[in-house]
């Protein structure tokens, strides 16, 4: 295996203190390979999105180390945790958070605006299918189409790797099966690392690797030998 | 252009009703600096040029009769820069169709060429012909109030005789920009008129060949004016010289000083108040909607941008809004200002306006807008950004409610769920709660000060006119004449009471303080020219001592029991010491009052009246005005009456403009800062209030939950409004007091409520446009999506 993206050792996040202290994540140890799909299962509040965010930059550890490559996170500014996330990182959240007074096309440009070498905007959104309703502002776009927004925005800087946290969750199956079809096709034209964050189980079938998820720990990983199509999946 | 940019003014088109409202703040500020300093620069720099261009005098002094030679010497006074000697008498006019009797100063003009100094604007017709005593130029005012131009005719007693005059031109002066006659308080261009005549004819007259009875000077360039004035006395004092002044105790000087002294003390005043006031409520309400734009920062922050560029972004927003402010109040500023201006020069009789172009005023009204509204926005951006972007972009925790009460005390029981909600959000935010009620007890203060003014006025009114001086008529006298004239003025139809009134000027001094004043001697049971004490009752002046104008004694540093040194100007020119025994509420003027006799003791003098104030059967004026009129020793009569209706149109008219135009700006303010707060109230809440529908509650309750806490909240705001609003009264009231006028601070209760009922007003206002927000609004759609 070549060399991880993630390298995360004893990586923790607690809340509060003393008696409501609360483990997140508590002693995580984990390698995420080049170009895998990895699907994180587990209760709310068993610490995947806190996993998420801290390997996004949105957040920091406790304690524990986290690298990027070769890049260490745990000790980062925020100044070098912004750069970080500008360069490597695209996200793709549950609730989409476009900016409701841009359009689709503008809220890709966003993101290439900030960008080294981004692709452009129109590119991006013809990756998700959207290339017909670039124009449309947020509100006139359906939930899989606001999603496939966001997934195009996330996408469009060519990042090495693209964190999505229920990306599908507010979607109907059919949508939502059209927004991880858009996932694994980036995948495979753009070899990005995908780590994708889910309730819902049938989504699994399509990662490398699914990580099961309690109490802030990996209770249990699960190796698939074979990937299905997006398409073959129903729930 | 940057997506961002792009973001930026979507976000105020979709925002524009609220980014209108703090820009209407800013803008009402704006304009208030902006109208105040304009019209008082442009005033200012109108009478500047109109007294350089038109040569007023410095200098002035009266004689009975000086020789022309004598005026060679006064040129001759070191410091002296030019002299104009001319003669100047008053007189009573009888004008055809006019019952009331109107006065006059006549003015003698140079018989070749322009006077040297007090030159006149000619603005119809000619100058009259050397020699020619029917001829006059009369000022403009006066010939438009009576609908005269050239060849008009009317009748003036001149030294004792009825003379016949033709107007053959109008002409406006910087001598005689506001004209009172003798005796009266208010400028009445329909009864004082300034006339001027060729020398020769006017010589002729009053037998003044080759002598002069007035005098101005012009002075040099750093001349000290107190020792041209000492030798000017020196020179006039054989003559009948009476003491010379500075432009100070020139009456038009004097008044025109006061009317933009007044303006420049409101032009001081109100405008820091109210910008102070908007910069505290942008800061707040920018504070708040920064805040709100919590989780589109962490999105922002997410996808990489640098706390550097989204605090940019967001400032962006808050100039954008400052513009819009500046450019709308800078516009709605310059109008008014130049409405003003205009409305002031037409009082003024101005020839000419010179428009004060003021950019330093938009770069200071708009530098101190855009500090408060930027330091308002980081204050939000600084709790937002310090944020990781995974908190921010989450809704904030939800915040800790406490009981307010132990839970044995079933509150609910006495309040609903919706009342208690609002009880705890109130608790829950104290210092916003506070702030927000600060702004809107803010709101209220301003409304009051602009409108006491009002109220100052009607209580000046009152004491002036119906307490202290009663008298109907006063009759003045061109020359003192012996008391026994008091009788004869009795005899006259339709005089009900009579009495006599001594003014004696004087230089009254405490320590290194002097002022040039008069002293007015009358009865000890004086019942129509009373006396006003603080408290306003009459005071019973005693055989001794010296009453003063509370101003006075305040400028002199003297309190009742202490004494004053008087340099008597008339007669015996003697200096003497004399106790002060009372100070005395009085608006108008700083004078000396004293009993007559007192008065006569310490002139040396027989009993003499300078004028005769008067009460009148009201049902026989028109006798009487008959009868005035062919009294040939009198030099003008003033009529308390006409003198009350002149000053609601002049003065009153001025303040209360200025006050109306004052309280328009504070209710727009008012309003920019009631609708911010529940629109902003609104935003914060609305998943809040989403959640309430969801579960049950109609629009309307909704509603009343949201506004509820507004309302409690302005409620709260008005008494500490009305304190503060008491507290900017005096602070203006004191900035505003001056040696020709006053006012006492006196707010009417009608005030308080007006002020409030505009901010109530404000409110419900806001509330009507909220609902219809609320009713558009699909409030479960908010709970659906995080947008």
């Amino acid at each position: 295996m070549s060399q991880p993206v993630f390298t995360a050792k004893a990586l923790t996040k607690t809340y509060g203190s003393g008696e409501v202290m609360v483990h997140a994540l508590n002693k995580v140890d984990l390698e995420i390979a080049e170009k895998e799909v990895v699907v994180l299962l587990g209760p709310s509040g068993s610490g995947k999105t806190t996993l998420l965010n801290i390997m996004g930059g949105l957040d920091r550890p406790t304690s524990g180390r986290l690298s990027f490559r070769d890049l260490d996170l745990t000790d980062l500014e925020d100044r070098e945790l912004t750069k970080y996330r500008r360069d490597h990182i695209g996200f793709v959240f549950q609730f989409y958070n476009l900016v409701p007074s841009l359009t689709a096309y503008e809220n890709v440009a966003l993101v290439t605006e900030v960008a080294h070498d981004p692709m452009r905007p129109d590119e991006a959104l013809a990756l998700v299918g959207l290339e017909e309703r670039m124009h449309h502002f947020p509100a006139q776009l359906s939930g899989g189409e606001q999603q496939r927004v966001a997934i195009a925005r996330a996408i469009a800087k060519r990042p090495a790797v693209l964190l999505c946290d229920e990306p599908t969750g507010a979607l109907d199956s059919k949508t939502g099966i059209r927004v991880i079809e858009a996932l694994l096709g980036v995948n495979r034209q753009l070899g990005t690392t995908t780590i994708i964050i889910t309730h819902n189980a049938s989504i699994q079938e399509v990662a490398d690797r699914v990580l099961f998820f309690a109490d802030g720990r990996i209770s249990r990983i699960q190796t698939n030998e074979t990937r299905r199509q997006a398409a073959e999946l129903t729930w | 252009m940057t997506v961002l940019d792009i973001k930026l003014f979507r976000d105020v088109r979709r925002l524009w009703a609220q980014v209108f409202a703090v820009a209407l703040v800013i803008g009402g500020a704006v304009a208030t600096l902006v109208l105040a300093v304009g019209s008082h620069r442009s005033l200012e720099e109108t009478r500047i040029a109109y007294y350089e261009r038109y040569g007023f005098g410095d200098v002035f002094a009266q004689a009975k009769r000086a020789p022309k030679a004598l005026a060679d010497r006064i040129r001759e006074i070191p410091g002296v820069a030019a002299v104009d000697a001319r003669i100047a008498k008053p007189a009573l006019l009888d004008i055809p169709g006019f019952s009331e009797p109107a006065s006059a100063q006549f003015v003698s003009l140079p018989d070749s060429g322009e006077p040297h100094l007090n030159r006149l604007y000619m603005r119809s017709g000619r100058l009259p012909e050397p020699g020619r005593s029917e001829e006059i130029v009369v000022n403009e005012p006066f010939a438009r109030a009576h609908g005269f131009s050239e060849g008009a005719r009317f009748s003036a007693i001149l030294n004792g005789k009825k003379r016949e005059l033709v107007i053959v031109g109008t002409a406006l002066s910087p001598e005689f920009v506001y004209t009172v006659g003798p005796g009266d308080l208010m400028p009445d261009d329909r009864r004082y008129a300034i006339v001027w005549m060729s020398e020769k004819a006017l010589a002729g007259v009053y037998d003044l060949d080759g002598a002069f009875s007035a005098v101005s000077l012009k002075l040099q360039p750093g001349a000290s004016e107190r020792e041209v004035i000492a030798r000017l006395d020196a020179l006039l004092d054989p003559y009948g010289g009476q003491a010379a002044h500075g432009r100070k105790d020139q009456t038009s000087h004097a008044w025109l000083d006061h009317e933009l002294d007044m303006l420049n003390n409101m032009s001081r005043t109100l405008p820091p108040i109210f910008l102070l006031v908007a910069a505290f409520l942008v800061n707040l309400t920018l504070t708040r909607l920064v805040a709100l734009e919590r989780e589109q920062i962490g999105l922002f922050k997410a996808l990489g941008y640098s706390d550097r560029s989204v605090v940019l972004h967001y400032l962006k927003f808050v100039a954008l809004i400052v513009a819009i402010g500046i450019l709308v109040g800078g516009a709605a500023g310059t109008w008014l200002g130049l409405r003003v201006t205009a409305l002031f020069g037409d009082f003024f009789h101005f020839p000419f306006l010179v428009f004060a172009k003021a950019p330093d005023l938009y770069v200071t009204a708009g530098a101190l807008s855009a500090a408060a509204a930027a330091v308002g926005a980081l204050r939000a951006l600084r709790e937002v950004v310090k944020l990781p972007p995974a908190v921010a972009m989450q809704p904030p925790a939800p915040p800790v409610y406490r009981r307010l009460l132990p839970a044995s005390i079933q509150l609910d029981r006495f309040v609903s769920q919706p009342t208690l909600m609002m009880i705890r959000n109130i608790a829950r935010h104290p210092v916003r709660a506070a702030f927000t009620t600060l702004g809107m007890a803010l709101a209220t203060a301003i409304l009051v000060v602009s409108l006491f003014t009002r109220d100052s006025m009607e209580h000046l009114i009152d004491v002036t006119y119906f307490l202290a001086d009663r008298q109907d008529a006063t009759i003045g006298f061109a020359e003192k004449r012996i008391a026994n004239v008091v009788e004869q003025v009795r005899r006259l139809p339709g005089v009900l009471a009579a009495e006599p009134f001594r003014e004696v000027p004087v230089r009254i001094r405490h320590g290194n303080v002097e002022r040039r004043i008069m002293i007015s001697g009358r009865p000890a049971n004086a019942d129509l020219r009373r006396i006003i004490d603080a408290d306003l009752h009459p005071v019973a002046l005693p055989d001794t001592g010296l009453a003063l104008s509370g101003m006075l004694a305040q400028i002199l540093g003297v309190r009742a029991g202490d004494t004053v040194e008087l340099d008597l100007l008339e007669g015996a020119r003697r200096t003497v010491t004399t106790p002060v025994v009372a100070t005395v509420e009085d608006y108008f003027g700083i004078k000396g009052m004293m009993d007559i006799e007192a008065l006569r003791k310490l002139m040396r003098e027989a009993p003499v009246v300078n004028s005769v104030s008067l009460s009148l059967d009201e049902s026989r004026t028109e006798d009487f005005y008959a009868a005035v009129k062919s009294m040939p020793p009198v030099g003008g009569v003033a009529l308390q009456r006409v003198s009350l209706v002149n000053f609601r149109k002049t003065v009153a008219l001025l303040v209360t403009t200025m006050a109306s135009i004052y309280t328009g700006l504070a209710a727009v303010i008012a309003f920019g800062v009631v609708y911010n707060n529940a629109r902003i109230s609104l935003s914060e809440r609305a998943r809040e209030l989403a959640s309430l529908r969801v579960l049950g509650f109609t629009r309307g309750e909704v509603l009343r939950i949201l506004l509820l806490e507004l309302a409690i909240l302005t409620l709260i705001a008005q008494p500490p409004g009305w304190l503060m609003g008491y507290g900017l009264a005096w602070v203006m009231k004191t900035n505003l007091a001056g040696e020709l006028m006053r006012v006492r601070l006196v707010v009417e209760h009608s005030t308080y409520v007006i002020a409030t009922s505009v901010v109530v007003l404000a409110a419900i206002a806001s509330a009507a446009i909220i609902r219809e927000r609320i009713d558009k609004l699909d409030l479960v759609a908010v709970l659906k999506t995080r947008d």
